[in-house]
């Protein structure tokens, strides 16, 4: 994806995390995206590549509050959620807040949860307000949701099912680093301490005021009809056992409109589209036959003329 | 839910509806043409498909099935005598279509069936070739192609599978007719049709007895159509010659035996004719039917002595011939004396009175002319009544007719006329034919009916040869200057055609013949000589096979890639924007580097400036116009904007 992108307003964001995330720019930008247009991002790679490190260095750069929730098969809603506690010097039931209540939210391995406690989660990922014993709290804004999880097939996890793989905006792998990244890695200094060290590049109002601009980048018509095309092809490919659904749609549209707005355009161009669209399409379909999803996502862009 | 290969995807409701449909719709048009039993048969094998599919029974096992192609072939072999040749095959045809029905499950059972439905709308022509069966074939297709449509793609509803199937078929229209026109035409039909397929009937018969029958056929199937060269000739003379009778044995006229020869007996004038074009239908006889006297024969045709002309075989299909005609020849003054004598014979001892009657003429005459005009004058004399329905006559028919019963049609005129004419020893024969014929006010063809059927007389006159007297018009003018109707006295039936209060009928059947003869000159009547004429008109002097199929091959490249070019046109869209990035990219496609579908402008150029680094910053610099152009908010220079992006464009050079 070659859109110009010389001198997006964070840049200077980008550069610092990709100074401890080394050599993954892009997957950092896709996170910032994802964050960029109030969606929540799925990160599903094997333990190691660091994804936790990838979620710590956002909160710090951005600003934000940071919880981090390791899930287990023992973990009920109310460890995330929070619970109320009688407090007997007052006589009153008291609400202490769970680790949900924070700006930035890491989920880690969201797949060893059971599907009740999963369901808390990503519940609250939607509404962006938690019900509990009758009162509504609201979270935090900005309130962005870092999941990552295991590939599936490993032993004593619940898959994520489709319906709440759909509240993710993006799901991105992280991969592991290429061979001069991983040589600097290994001879550089501590990732912890370089964290540590950061400083917040941005304020939360700061975050709140780029994802108004970011709701307000410009869609041509010409590229409204791009996306309706791909996702007109979803449906009616042998590729995909179902096609994308108009909430898909849109959320591809928002992530398009966040990687336009990182790269300093007022607008989105058909390459942000494509520069976006594995990962927000990719959890979001079920290729036909064995053909694996990176691929299948590859002949969708190829096989639909930009109009 | 992954289905192998090898079978095809079980039938859909719908498409069962389609299939039933097409049975049903392919069966209709053939079924007067087939065995009661079998039609009957074949429709309770559809209707019983309709059923098991609306109660979802399961369908009809194997061996139940095959019993029943076993016995139906059977019973086609009993009715025709034979499984094969046509009949027979297009009624197992129909019969497998039918059957097919009750083993169909998969989409392929259902092409099986869709292209027996094709090749059926075909066969239907063995039996009928008009308007009605070509409008029936089409709806065969129509429906054939939706049916088809439907075994890709069930979804859509049948109104729009058959609009579809229509506009399929009407895209292949200007092929069809390029084929029709232009594809080298064989001689004859493809298959040998069938003698019934042709067989007519005609009013005219090869012997004539008058007073044999009561009554005269009132058919008004058609006999022939004409067309005038120039103007038509006044209706009296419209005499349409046809079998020449001079055999008389006391009852019936036959026409001589004889071999037809090359040639008539006689010269054509150099002037004065009249040319025609007949188109004469199918009557099973060899006879061809010609204004008298017809100067020459007709390509393929041959005459006979008595001036008649004749096809090379009986007429079995509907022929078309030019011919001139000179009504003012007098031919066979040079009549062999043989031919001659022949003309006198009577059977000893028929007709009494009116022997002796000629006898008197002859005495008193002092030419053969003399007894002409005595003859005519005591037919006046007479007071003879033309009528429809005359009485039956004994043995002595002439004198029965001329002094007793008076009442009889033009065979009675005539034989009267001949045998009087013979007994006072003028040589005389009976011509039949058909005289006079209606011109439809539609197309100004002349339509000659089996009603028009008519008997005359020639007498053969010394210095003048055999000179035509109608003996109808001395006693019935009307019928020879009219028509029949004026003829016969009020209140004898007609010919429905005929009655005044069916004008408005006879006005419709003037316009179905008039589409009908359209029909059959350039649809049925499209001949290889046809075909000639027109390619002559078109340019091409002496077609061969070769020459006709090259031109054929290049009209059909032609308006292949007319349809293509305007598909293209009709797809590329106005957007000048649009005009001009395709204009880059074909520009760039001559270095290989067109932009594919699926490439973003950036994408683009990025690609471009690494394989062009001389053009690298322009190419940037005008996917960064396009991009702001289409992608970007409107803006207020926008005019100006594509303006500049236009005139970058044409002074890129890659």
């Amino acid at each position: 994806m070659h859109a110009p992108a010389s001198d997006g307003p964070l840049d200077a964001v980008v550069a610092a995390a990709g100074g401890i995330i080394l050599g993954k720019e892009r997957q950092i930008r896709l996170a910032l995206a994802c964050l960029l247009a109030r969606g929540h991002l799925l990160i599903e790679d094997v333990p190691g590549v660091g994804k936790t490190t990838l979620a710590h260095v956002l909160a710090k750069l951005l600003g934000l509050a940071f919880q981090r929730i390791q899930f287990t098969s023992d973990m009920l809603p109310a460890d995330i959620l929070g619970v109320s506690i009688f407090d007997r010097a007052r006589g009153a039931f008291d609400f202490h807040p769970g680790p949900i209540f924070a700006q930035v939210v890491l989920a880690d391995e969201v797949n060893r949860a059971t599907p009740k406690t999963q369901s808390a989660l990503l519940e609250a990922m939607e509404e962006r307000q938690v019900t509990a014993e009758g009162r509504t709290r609201p979270l935090p804004a900005p309130f962005f949701v870092i999941a990552t999880q295991n590939p599936a097939h490993q032993i004593g996890t619940f898959p994520l099912p489709e319906s709440q793989l759909d509240r993710f905006l993006m799901r991105i792998a992280l991969g592991y680093p290429d061979r001069a990244a991983e040589r600097e890695l290994l001879a550089g200094a501590d990732r912890r301490e370089l964290l540590a060290g950061m400083s917040p590049g941005l304020t939360a109002e700061q975050l709140i005021g780029h994802q108004e601009s970011v709701r307000r980048v410009h869609v041509a018509d010409a590229l409204i009809d791009y996306v309706q095309a791909l996702a007109g092809h979803t449906r009616v490919s042998a590729d995909w056992q179902a096609g994308l659904s108009p909430r898909a749609a849109l959320a591809l549209l928002a992530g398009a409109r966040a990687w336009g707005w990182l790269a300093g355009r007022d607008h989105v161009l058909p390459e942000d589209v494509q520069a976006v669209l594995p990962g927000v399409v990719g959890h979001r379909l079920r290729p036909a036959d064995d053909l694996p999803a990176a691929n299948a996502v590859q002949r969708l862009i190829e096989a639909v003329p930009i109009p | 839910m992954a289905a192998t290969r090898t079978e095809t995807p079980a039938l859909a409701a719908a498409q069962t509806g389609w299939l039933l449909a097409i049975g049903f719709v392919a069966l209709a048009p053939l079924a007067p043409h087939l065995p009661g039993w079998l039609a009957g048969a074949t429709l309770a094998a559809l209707v019983w498909r309709g059923w098991l599919a609306w109660r979802q029974r399961p369908l009809p096992s194997r061996w139940r099935l095959t019993l029943l192609v076993l016995a139906g072939s059977a019973g086609v072999g009993y009715q025709f005598g034979s499984l094969f040749g046509q009949n027979p095959g297009v009624a197992l045809l129909v019969l497998f279509l039918a059957l097919k029905q009750l083993e169909t499950r998969t989409v392929r059972d259902g092409l099986a069936i869709v292209l027996l439905a094709y090749f059926l709308a075909l066969a239907q022509f063995f039996y009928s070739q008009t308007i009605p069966a070509a409008l029936a074939t089409a709806a065969v297709a129509i429906t054939a192609t939706a049916t088809l449509l439907s075994l890709t793609d069930a979804r859509p509803a049948p109104a729009a599978q058959l609009r579809r199937a229509a506009v399929i078929l009407g895209q292949a229209l200007p092929f069809m007719l390029l084929l029709f026109v232009l594809f080298p035409r064989v001689q004859g039909p493809l298959w040998g049709l069938p003698k019934d397929a042709g067989s007519g009937l005609t009013g005219l018969s090869d012997s004539m007895a008058p007073g044999a029958i009561s009554h005269l056929s009132r058919s008004d199937a058609i006999a022939f159509r004409v067309r005038f060269d120039d103007a038509m000739p006044e209706r009296a003379q419209l005499y349409w010659r046809g079998p020449v009778l001079s055999e008389f044995d006391g009852r019936t006229w036959r026409p001589r035996r004889e071999l037809p020869r090359a040639t008539l007996p006689y010269a054509e004038p150099a002037s004065g004719g009249i040319g025609y074009e007949v188109t004469l239908e199918a009557h099973g006889k060899p006879w061809l039917f010609a204004l008298e006297l017809p100067g020459a024969t007709p390509e393929l045709a041959f005459a006979t002595l008595d001036f008649q002309l004749l096809a090379k075989a009986p007429v079995l299909a509907r022929q078309r011939y030019l011919a001139r005609s000179y009504p003012l020849l007098r031919a066979g003054a040079d009549e062999s004396p043989a031919l001659r004598q022949q003309a006198l014979a009577l059977p000893a001892g028929s007709n009494p009175r009116i022997r002796r009657l000629a006898a008197s003429w002859r005495a008193d005459a002092r030419s053969d002319g003399d007894v002409l005009r005595q003859a005519q004058a005591f037919f006046l004399r007479q007071g003879l009544i033309y009528t429809l329905n005359p009485p039956l006559l004994g043995e002595h028919s002439a004198d029965e007719f001329l002094f007793d019963t008076r009442q009889g049609f033009c065979e009675h005129f005539a034989s009267a006329f001949a045998v009087a004419m013979r007994a006072a020893g003028v040589p005389a024969r009976v011509v039949t034919g058909y005289q006079g014929g209606e011109v439809n006010p539609v197309d100004g063809w002349l339509t000659v009916r089996q009603y028009d059927a008519h008997a005359w007389t020639e007498v053969w006159l010394a210095g003048r040869g055999w000179v035509r007297v109608d003996p109808t018009a001395i006693s019935a003018p009307t019928r020879i200057d009219l028509d029949l109707a004026a003829a016969v006295p009020a209140g004898d039936p007609l010919p429905l055609l005929m009655r005044a209060e069916f004008s408005w009928l006879r006005d419709l059947r003037f316009r179905w013949d008039a589409v009908t003869n359209t029909w059959n000159q350039w649809v049925l009547g499209y001949t290889p000589e046809r075909q000639r004429q027109l390619l002559q008109r078109l340019g091409m002097p002496a077609p061969d096979w070769r020459a006709m199929t090259a031109l054929l091959a290049a009209l059909c490249g032609i308006a292949l890639l007319l349809l293509t070019a305007w598909i293209l046109r009709r797809q590329r869209r106005a957007d000048p924007l649009a005009r001009q990035w395709e204009k880059l990219s074909r520009r760039l496609a001559r270095r290989g580097l067109g932009r594919q579908a699926a490439e973003g402008p950036f994408d683009y150029a990025e690609r471009v400036a690494r394989a062009l680094p001389a053009v690298a910053a322009e190419m940037r610099g005008l996917a960064a116009l396009y991009a702001r152009l289409r992608y970007a908010p409107p803006a207020a220079d926008r005019a100006k904007t594509l303006d500049q992006l236009r005139r970058r464009v044409a002074c890129f050079r890659p």
